[in-house]
């Protein structure tokens, strides 16, 4: 059930557009128990509302999103379109793409008519209304342009006119400024809350899924915050600002830092004993499925180093680090919880701070680090343990790699099982604690292992 | 990663995989010897051309077939090593070689073998040597210009980083080659020598029943099979032809291209770009066997050692040339002119002896009803494969399995079939100038369904996606969205299977059954008929004319058309 985290209660204005009930994605496995993606999300959005959908990536927002969209069936739940059950693709259904997915043989003109073409609308008209559609997202004079002549933030402004040619109720965005520069997003943000506030979009409401907090706390009027493994809405806000807003503003800095604290608030930790257990099975999907990012190890010292040094000496503000250190919500979040899960630093309430062992870490020279990480990862990460059990158990000290990836599939999708154990051999060959040959898909001990403890 | 020292290695400890890969060498061995003693025999005066249709000599002649490719392969890669290494290593070889290989590509490859069987004959008369260098060379015309183009391409494109890394090192032009460009031309170098090979199927079939003029042998493999089983009359024996030809294929995909392509993928400088297929078995049995692994470890550190061999001065700065550049291009301009103006008038000399207007004529016009034969067939199969490949393409599982089967189609020598078509146009009194058409694209029509299939499965989803959203269907759907996205793959299929079409045209436009001899108009039948009757000229001025054919279609309409293709129907 989704926690109200915000003081005021929702404000029941506008008709109810689109109810997802109880709405589960699942992807079927061969060798064990379904991979859920979704599991009972429940929300609604009502006309004349932005809602935020705030997420880590693979949290599955934008699953949720192609299932609101009609392209993706729900494997359990349903969706109410305008009191309707859904069936495939709606009408009054507009999605902006993070890839913009423009078609790169039409030019700007034919990529926003294509909507009204395929409604059959006769060439004078969809002409007109596309031509409407450019100069209100601010596109005029570029209609002969083909998509590749235009750079990233102008193609997703054709986007923007594609979906909203066709006059649609519900404008559906995944992530529609995470492909632009910092300062090209900025101004698109502005201009379509501009546009929005002075009620010129021939739209009811925008669902905007996004991992940027600011962003979210920007443009929204209410903000679902998604929860990983599987995805599902773990905390509402309200947004209690009127539009223009002010980055800077003090309200708005203590609003952003509250949903940091609220989403490091339960860091997933790995516990294999969940794993061993059958009747824990539904719960250990959230609780040992830790599928590490691809982050190597000389990026996990840097922000050790970092954290350490002048002027933080060991605790920061996550929104703070992240403006600092130029990182976005999904660099910053897997890194915390990586130094967590190693035991190097605590997350808690919005802040980050180093343990004494990753204080220890951080002062010693290369040699100790690697013996300090050696015992951290023996320590804290289950399948570590297994893999350097079995290595050590074998006479030729070597195990295909398969069978690991396959016991990380038990809790995670193929991807990201590859690519956690991917990121376990690059730590524990900064440990020396395994190898792994690549050619033959093996992990193997480099010679006498002995010399370590 | 260094094995060796370790206490109690039992990697070294032979198991039942090295047992089974020592008894496939061992056998292969054996069945190797046996082949290439047959090859030195005299041409055995009455047994000449006898060839036992009895289905216990076709896994014989199955190897004496298979070796033939290979023995065309070796040549194929030492030609690839030099010619192609020359062209893009010298500046002013290039201007000569790059263009004469582009022609050369042109030329149809069938009709080599009118020139060629005299000149091997000739060269080791009485043997049966010439006969069979004659039919190598012939599927050496098959592989090697694709194959040295590839190279050529990969020496020419070797990112400028690596090399200035390379020179920074002090790397010699021997250890250069060796380490970085070889390296870097691997994918592209075993990729298109597999497709070469599987062109090459067809023409070993083709070249194994030489008739040129009054010289009639039979090599014996499943090609010349096929050719006495056409003349009794003996329908099973073809189809014996065709189950041992599909084991062939099989194996040679299973056993060589699906390792090859695997391992090559190793060489790929773009990292990600494809997708992680499972290694294919024979690479994973490979990798299980102790001792063997072992052996071909230590071969591979031999020829590392070979490849860093400080051959060659180390680079240094750029010497002052003794004559001037211009000067040298200025002389060896003159010179290839000389030499072009020379030719040129041999040619025409030549010509003017031999040929009428009116002889010149007429083959051209033969030459464009085979063209319209070549449109109407790329036409016919592309409104069956599009179609066919888009709906096997868009979902990934069938594009898996689409994929390999049309690689193994292919590679399938498409001449084992004519026979069928032919009894049924005979049978029928279908005409055959229409009837004969088809074979044509019968073999290389894969390559459209292939690229077809590539096209769609790579298509992005998100527009898919977007095309769904928007409501876009029917006609709309193809016009907008699904056929511009095609395109540049439509157009490398097209001209693949275009290309392949010219040169089945010698083949296809004269079949027979028995005594019953069928024959379409066309510059095909023209070749294939000058070519029995051992006119040299006529063969002569048949594959100029096809070749100009080529070479015009490529140069006035593929290339443009390509060109556009890449500019507006491409994503990013």
């Amino acid at each position: 059930m989704p926690q109200q985290a915000a003081s005021p209660s929702p404000k029941q204005t506008g008709t109810e557009l689109v109810r997802i009930v109880n709405c589960r994605q699942a992807y079927p496995k061969e060798s064990s128990t379904d991979l859920v993606v979704l599991d009972g999300v429940n929300l609604s959005i009502r006309s004349g509302e932005i809602v935020g959908l705030l997420g880590r990536s693979g949290s599955g927002k934008s699953t949720l999103l192609r299932i609101i969209a009609g392209l993706l069936p729900p494997t359990g739940g349903e969706v109410i379109w305008k009191g309707k059950r859904l069936e495939g693709p709606a009408a009054g259904i507009s999605l902006v793409f993070q890839s913009f997915a423009l078609f790169p043989w039409l030019t700007v003109q034919k990529n926003v008519e294509l909507g009204l073409e395929a409604q059959g609308v006769a060439p004078a008209e969809r002409e007109k209304l596309a031509e409407d559609a450019i100069h209100l997202i601010g596109l005029g004079g570029y209609e002969n342009a083909y998509p590749k002549e235009l750079s990233g933030g102008m193609r997703q402004r054709v986007g923007l006119a594609r979906a909203l040619v066709v006059r649609p109720d519900l404008l559906l965005m995944d992530e529609p400024f995470s492909a632009l520069d910092v300062l090209t997003a900025e101004n698109l943000r502005t201009d379509l809350v501009e546009l929005w506030a002075e009620k010129k979009l021939p739209i009811q409401s925008i669902l905007l899924v996004t991992h940027n907090i600011e962003e979210a706390v920007l443009m929204c009027d209410r903000i679902l915050i998604f929860s990983s493994n599987p995805g599902r809405v773990a905390y509402e806000l309200q947004v209690p600002f009127e539009h223009p807003r002010n980055r800077e503003d003090m309200a708005f800095r203590q609003f952003v830092d509250r949903i940091y604290a609220l989403m490091t608030r339960r860091a997933p930790v790995v516990s294999e004993a969940d794993m061993t257990d059958p009747d824990m099975r539904h719960v250990q999907i959230s609780a040992d499925a830790v599928a590490l990012p691809a982050l190597p190890m000389n990026t996990i010292v840097g922000m050790m180093e970092t954290l350490a040094a002048d002027p933080l000496h060991g605790r920061a503000d996550l929104p703070l680090l992240a403006s600092r250190l130029q990182l976005e919500l999904d660099d910053l979040f897997p890194l915390g919880e990586s130094l967590q899960l190693l035991g190097f630093a605590e997350l808690e309430d919005g802040d980050i701070l180093l343990t004494p062992e990753g204080m220890r870490f951080v002062q010693s020279e290369h040699d100790i680090r690697k013996h300090i990480l050696w015992q951290s990862m023996l320590h804290n990460i289950p399948m570590v343990r297994t893999i350097r059990a079995v290595l050590d158990e074998r006479p030729n000290h070597r195990a295909s790699a398969e069978r690991f990836r396959d016991e990380l599939e038990d809790s995670m999708s193929p991807n990201y099982a590859r690519q956690t154990l991917q990121t376990l051999i690059g730590w524990a060959r900064y440990a020396e604690l395994f190898d792994f040959d690549e050619e033959a898909d093996q992990l193997f001990l480099d010679d006498d292992p002995t010399d370590r403890s | 990663m260094s094995t060796g020292g370790q206490p109690g290695n039992l990697r070294a400890r032979p198991n039942l995989a090295d047992l089974l890969g020592l008894l496939a060498i061992m056998a292969g061995a054996v069945v190797v010897a046996t082949a290439g003693r047959h090859m030195l025999v005299p041409i055995p005066a009455s047994e000449a051309g006898t060839i036992h249709l009895n289905p216990a000599y076709l896994p014989g002649y199955a190897v004496r077939t298979t070796l033939r490719m290979f023995a065309a392969l070796a040549a194929s890669l030492v030609f690839t090593f030099t010619y192609a290494v020359w062209a893009a290593k010298s500046r002013r070889a290039g201007q000569v070689l790059v263009p004469l290989l582009d022609i050369l590509q042109s030329v149809p490859i069938l009709g080599f073998l009118t020139f060629t069987v005299i000149f091997f004959l000739g060269l080791f008369p009485g043997r049966m040597m010439g006969a069979e260098l004659a039919a190598i060379f012939t599927i050496f015309t098959s592989q090697a210009w694709n194959m040295a183009f590839a190279m050529y391409q990969s020496l020419r494109t070797v990112p400028p980083d690596l090399e200035e890394a390379a020179r920074c090192f002090g790397l010699t032009p021997w250890q250069r080659f060796w380490r970085l460009e070889v390296p870097f031309a691997i994918p592209a170098l075993v990729w298109n020598t597999m497709i070469s090979m599987s062109g090459g199927w067809f023409m070993v079939v083709y070249s194994e029943t030489i008739t040129v003029g009054n010289t009639d042998i039979a090599l014996p493999g499943i090609g010349s099979y096929v050719g006495v089983a056409i003349e009794q009359r003996n329908l099973a024996a073809i189809f014996y032809a065709i189950l041992t030809m599909l084991a062939v294929i099989l194996a040679y995909d299973q056993l060589l291209f699906r390792p090859l392509v695997a391992w090559s993928a190793r060489f790929q400088t773009d990292d990600g770009a494809t997708l992680a297929a499972p290694d294919p078995w024979v690479l994973v049995l490979l990798r299980r066997t102790h001792l063997l692994r072992r052996f071909c470890l230590r071969v591979g550190d031999g020829l590392t050692r070979i490849g860093w061999l400080a051959l060659g001065p180390r680079p240094s700065a750029p010497a002052r040339a003794l004559i001037p550049p211009r000067l040298m291009d200025a002389a060896w301009i003159a010179g290839i002119v000389v030499c072009a103006l020379t030719l040129g008038w041999k040619t025409w000399t030549f010509s003017h002896a031999h040929y009428s207007a009116g002889q010149v004529l007429h083959v051209m016009a033969l030459g464009g009803l085979t063209l319209l034969r070549v449109m109407i067939t790329v036409l016919v199969a592309s409104v069956i494969w599009v179609p066919a490949g888009i709906w096997l393409g868009l979902s990934p599982r069938r594009a898996r399995h689409a994929q390999m089967a049309a690689q193994f189609m292919a590679a399938f020598p498409a001449n084992l079939f004519f026979p069928l078509v032919v009894v049924a146009i005979v049978h029928w009194h279908l005409n055959s100038n229409i009837w004969l058409t088809p074979l044509m694209l019968l073999g290389t029509q894969w390559y459209i369904l292939f690229n077809i299939v590539a096209g769609a499965s790579s298509y992005p989803g998100d527009l898919l996606e977007a095309a769904r959203n928007f409501h876009v269907r029917g006609w709309l759907w193809w016009r907008r969205v699904m056929l511009p996205g095609i395109t540049p793959y439509f157009i490398t299929g097209a001209l693949t299977a275009s290309g392949g079409a010219w040169n089945a045209a010698i083949a296809t436009e004269v079949a027979s059954w028995g005594d019953t001899t069928l024959s379409a108009q066309g510059l095909g039948a023209y070749i294939a008929h000058a070519t029995v009757a051992g006119a040299t000229d006529q063969v002569g001025l048949g594959m100029a004319v096809m070749a100009a054919f080529v070479l015009l279609l490529n140069r006035a309409v593929w290339r443009p058309l390509s060109n556009y293709a890449a500019r507006h129907y491409t994503f990013d």
